[in-house]
């Protein structure tokens, strides 16, 4: 390496810019979400979040004994239930909304 | 395996770009569903390109059996969390979403244990990384549940207090916090005292999120669901950092910043911040000294009908009473009739009714309600003066006119102005008062009629009075 660059600008530096960028641009893209679709927004949020479950199965794969794997397990039962039900709530709740699905809505009522 | 990351950086990637364009997607009901799939589609592929690390570990005592471990929580978690979301009832969907909530939270805690428990500062450089993403995970998941046990009824909606608990709250986070020091300072873990460490840890940490819950009430529930959304949000994004895993960072902080914009624009939506949400049991006492001129006068469902019959125009502003009597279909269905009678009806919502952001929007939606009809709070008050008829339907606060008079707890807080109406309806239980504890001054208008009832049941009979004429 010619130039003289610190350890932790280019193993933390990537990783703080890219928590900055993204928290702006969670920021930007939520603001113009109006209040009608708040429910929908927060379920989907919800089970963004759920990405949390590739850090869980990680994790349980590399538990060596008991108490890291009830961790692990629990970590990825908790994460499961997560991504799934989030997104069976989200999806339900923008049904509602989805304007071509709305007739038939209205006969099942 | 090195050659697995040139297969799941890219996809994370993809996933991350795929979970943005799904947000943005949501700002607009007609494009919202297609971004659900398409979060849908990313999660998919992150997930399953995971699972290629812990398929090329080393082989080791324990890697067959974590795999059986795996298959099981991926299949029992996801089974009932799938079965329980398509089942439960629209009313129900705050509590829903607490609890998937919470668990995104417990499994940011369970992660940060596992970290944490194969190895410790100073051989793993992040874990402090995980004690702060084990903490908020830790609230998160025993708020949530809390909130959740409210929103069920299985615990009172009512603020829990004590005396003190603000120091006692303080206290166990203190507690949790040097906990989670005393376990990094110890070299030498899974031996002896550093583990118990690691259990205090988390067990203030969770008793934290139990404490820091019980004093919210009902009617807050919607800042303390956002809140806790983006803490889980947070938590995961801490942990991406600590397991170097990109699509956990992008997709925590993502989160943790929208959620914490949706929290700051339901407590603005109170004109209260968010400490005194969190921290001053709101709702817990009752107003004394404001004396309030008139009367209650109760109405009938017949009269009702005829007023709103020959009005040209009608506004109807719900809240946690209608979801609470599902309500919502008979809704639908006057505003058909009346429709069909010629009168125009509008929907003026506030951000806080109900229990989570958006929930009457949600339930209106599930009878069948076009989102045309339903405006927000800036739309819908200037109409009321040319309103023939507003309806209150089991909301209480959200319309009270005392938000205009200095010393009101509720002072300030942007309401419905239903009282500028030339009539208005409140359908109510009884003669009880709001969340707040504050007398509504609304209900003591001359302009104002009270219809008392359980609201599926007082509109069942205005229709029936709405057909006969």
């Amino acid at each position: 390496m010619i130039l003289d660059i610190p350890q932790w600008v280019l193993l933390y530096l990537p990783l703080i810019y890219i928590a900055v960028l993204a928290a702006f641009t969670g920021y930007e893209v939520i603001s113009r979400v109006p209040t009608l679709l708040h429910t929908p927004l927060m379920s989907g949020s919800n089970f963004i979040h759920g990405a949390v479950l590739a850090g869980a199965m990680v994790m349980l794969g590399l538990a060596q004994n008991l108490p890291e794997q009830i961790a692990g397990f629990v970590a990825v039962l908790l994460a499961a239930a997560n991504v799934t039900g989030g997104y069976a709530v989200t999806d339900r709740i923008l049904e509602m909304f989805d304007r071509s699905k709305q007739p038939q809505k209205k006969k099942e009522a | 395996m090195e050659w697995i990351y040139y297969i799941i950086e890219p996809i994370y990637l993809l996933a991350a770009l795929l979970f943005i364009l799904a947000l943005r997607a949501m700002s607009n009901p007609a494009t919202a569903r297609r971004g659900i799939v398409w979060a849908g589609f990313g999660m998919l592929l992150a997930v399953a390109s995971t699972v290629l690390i812990p398929a090329t570990l080393p082989a080791s005592s324990t890697l067959e059996m974590n795999f059986v471990l795996m298959a099981i929580a991926v299949a029992v978690g996801g089974a009932i969390a799938y079965y329980a979301a398509i089942k439960v009832q629209m009313t129900n969907m705050p509590q829903m979403v607490a609890i998937y909530n919470g668990m995104g939270g417990g499994a940011a805690a369970g992660i940060a244990a596992v970290d944490l428990m194969l190895g410790g500062w100073p051989a793993n450089m992040y874990s402090p990384l995980d004690i702060v993403g084990g903490l908020i995970g830790s609230i998160s998941f025993a708020g949530s549940l809390v909130a959740f046990l409210k929103l069920q009824g299985w615990m009172t909606q009512k603020p829990v207090t004590f005396p003190g608990q603000n120091v006692v709250n303080l206290v166990i986070l203190f507690l949790a916090a040097l906990f989670g020091a005393f376990f990094l300072a110890q070299p030498g873990f899974l031996s002896g005292i550093p583990v118990s460490f690691l259990i205090l840890f988390f067990v203030f940490g969770l008793l934290y999120g139990l404490f820091m819950t019980l004093p919210i009430g009902g009617a807050d529930m919607p800042v303390v669901i956002s809140l806790y959304n983006a803490l889980t949000g947070m938590a995961v994004g801490i942990d991406g950092f600590a397991l170097n895993n990109y699509a956990m960072i992008i997709a925590g902080v993502i989160v943790g910043a929208a959620g914490s914009l949706l929290t700051l624009l339901m407590a603005k939506a109170m004109n209260r911040s968010i400490s005194n949400v969190l921290f001053s049991a709101f709702g817990s006492k009752e107003e004394s000294g404001a004396t309030i001129q008139g009367s209650m006068k109760p109405t009938d469902p017949d009269d009702v009908a005829v007023m709103l019959a020959y009005a040209a125009k009608v506004i109807i502003a719900p809240g946690y009473g209608m979801a609470v009597a599902q309500a919502q279909g008979k809704v639908k269905e006057m505003t058909d009739i009346l429709e069909a009678k010629g009168v125009s009806v509008k929907f003026g919502i506030h951000p806080v009714a109900g229990r989570m952001p958006g929930h009457m929007n949600v339930l209106l939606a599930e009878a069948g309600v076009s989102y045309d009809k339903l405006f927000d709070i800036d739309e819908i008050n200037p109409e009321f003066a040319t309103t023939d008829v507003a309806m209150v339907i089991g909301a209480n606060d959200t319309v009270n006119p005392a938000a205009h008079r200095q010393g009101s707890p509720l002072f300030g807080m942007p309401i419905l102005e239903v009282e500028q109406a030339h009539n208005v309806v409140v359908l109510k239980r009884g003669q009880g008062k709001g969340f707040a504890g504050i007398e509504n001054d609304l209900f003591y208008r001359d302009n104002c009629k009270m219809l008392y009832g359980d609201a599926q049941d007082s509109l069942g009979k205005v229709i029936q009075a709405l057909k006969k004429l």
